[in-house]
């Protein structure tokens, strides 16, 4: 299920639409991972606190989100464009590859929330389609 | 069967309150239609399903929409009983219907980024889980009589 052109160049617009909420929807996307899909905690076992809304969350999803920013500049080629990220999800933190899919959700609620009007169904059906290109990508390595 | 907080109960119902089943309903399923192409597959009968715009537009798909969010507004008032109460539709969706379950999962997560979309940050995170955990025991008893 690979992106068409005009696919791509809405995600390029949607995620440029976005740009000043970016932090918001990344912290709100990964706090609601955690409330969510409770089991994600396990990852974050060394933070003090990783409940909903609690820094250390609000802090990596501002950084997640930064990396999917990052992801949309790479969108011709994810996987080679991708590749270090890949290697550091493989080997060191070894994140089971199914919660990708959940963050994706979390992510795709979350620019509902704030962009009502402009996260169309097409908009949905082509980030939806980005964020799994990205996921496979960021797989890439793990076997 | 699954355990409820106070809590869980009050923020389900409370998420129910904001949503209009003649409006979400259609739209829930629309998106549904266009994000997952492959659900139309159930709905020959209904007409021209042809481009997003047709989706849309199409009647049939608005009131099956009101039909589905009703469905699943059921368990609202069971929640203590979500099981028995869907055992018949499940016969329903597997035996004359022959839906994959796994759309039950699509059309829910279209329906909680339509629900996102009305509420906005008014649906917090524990709202959310709550919500969602609704949605899956649903979607579980919907597929429980499936074999």
């Amino acid at each position: 299920m690979s992106l068409s052109s005009k696919q791509k160049a809405t995600v390029k617009d949607f995620f440029s639409k976005m740009s000043t909420r970016s932090d918001d929807i990344g912290a709100e996307a990964l706090s609601r991972l955690v409330a969510v899909y409770p089991q994600t905690k396990s990852y974050f076992s060394h933070w003090k606190d990783a409940s909903p809304g609690s820094a250390p969350v609000r802090k990596h999803g501002i950084t997640i989100m930064g990396g999917v920013y990052d992801a949309v500049g790479k969108i011709d080629d994810l996987k080679g464009g991708l590749l270090s990220l890949s290697e550091l999800h493989a080997f060191m933190l070894r994140v089971d590859p199914v919660n990708f899919k959940l963050l994706a959700h979390c992510m795709l609620v979350c620019m509902s929330m704030i962009f009502p009007e402009e996260f169309t169904p097409q908009v949905h059906a082509a980030v939806d389609k980005f964020l799994a290109q990205l996921a496979l990508a960021l797989a890439e390595k793990y076997r | 069967m699954v355990e409820w907080t106070a809590a869980e109960r009050r923020h389900v119902e409370a998420v129910w309150s904001k949503i209009d089943i003649d409006v979400c309903g259609p739209l829930a399923l629309q998106r549904c239609l266009i994000v997952y192409p492959w659900t139309q597959r159930y709905f020959g009968s209904f007409g021209d399903l042809s481009t997003d715009a047709a989706i849309v537009g199409n009647p049939k798909v608005a009131a099956h929409g009101v039909v589905a969010l009703t469905g699943l507004r059921t368990a609202l008032d069971h929640m203590d009983e979500i099981k028995s109460t869907y055992a018949a539709l499940s016969v329903l969706h597997s035996e004359k219907l022959h839906v994959d379950p796994d759309n039950f999962r699509l059309l829910c997560e279209c329906l909680t980024i339509v629900v996102a979309g009305k509420m906005g940050k008014k649906l917090s995170p524990e709202m959310q889980a709550a919500w969602q955990k609704y949605l899956c025991a649903v979607v579980s008893a919907l597929g429980r009589q499936y074999h």
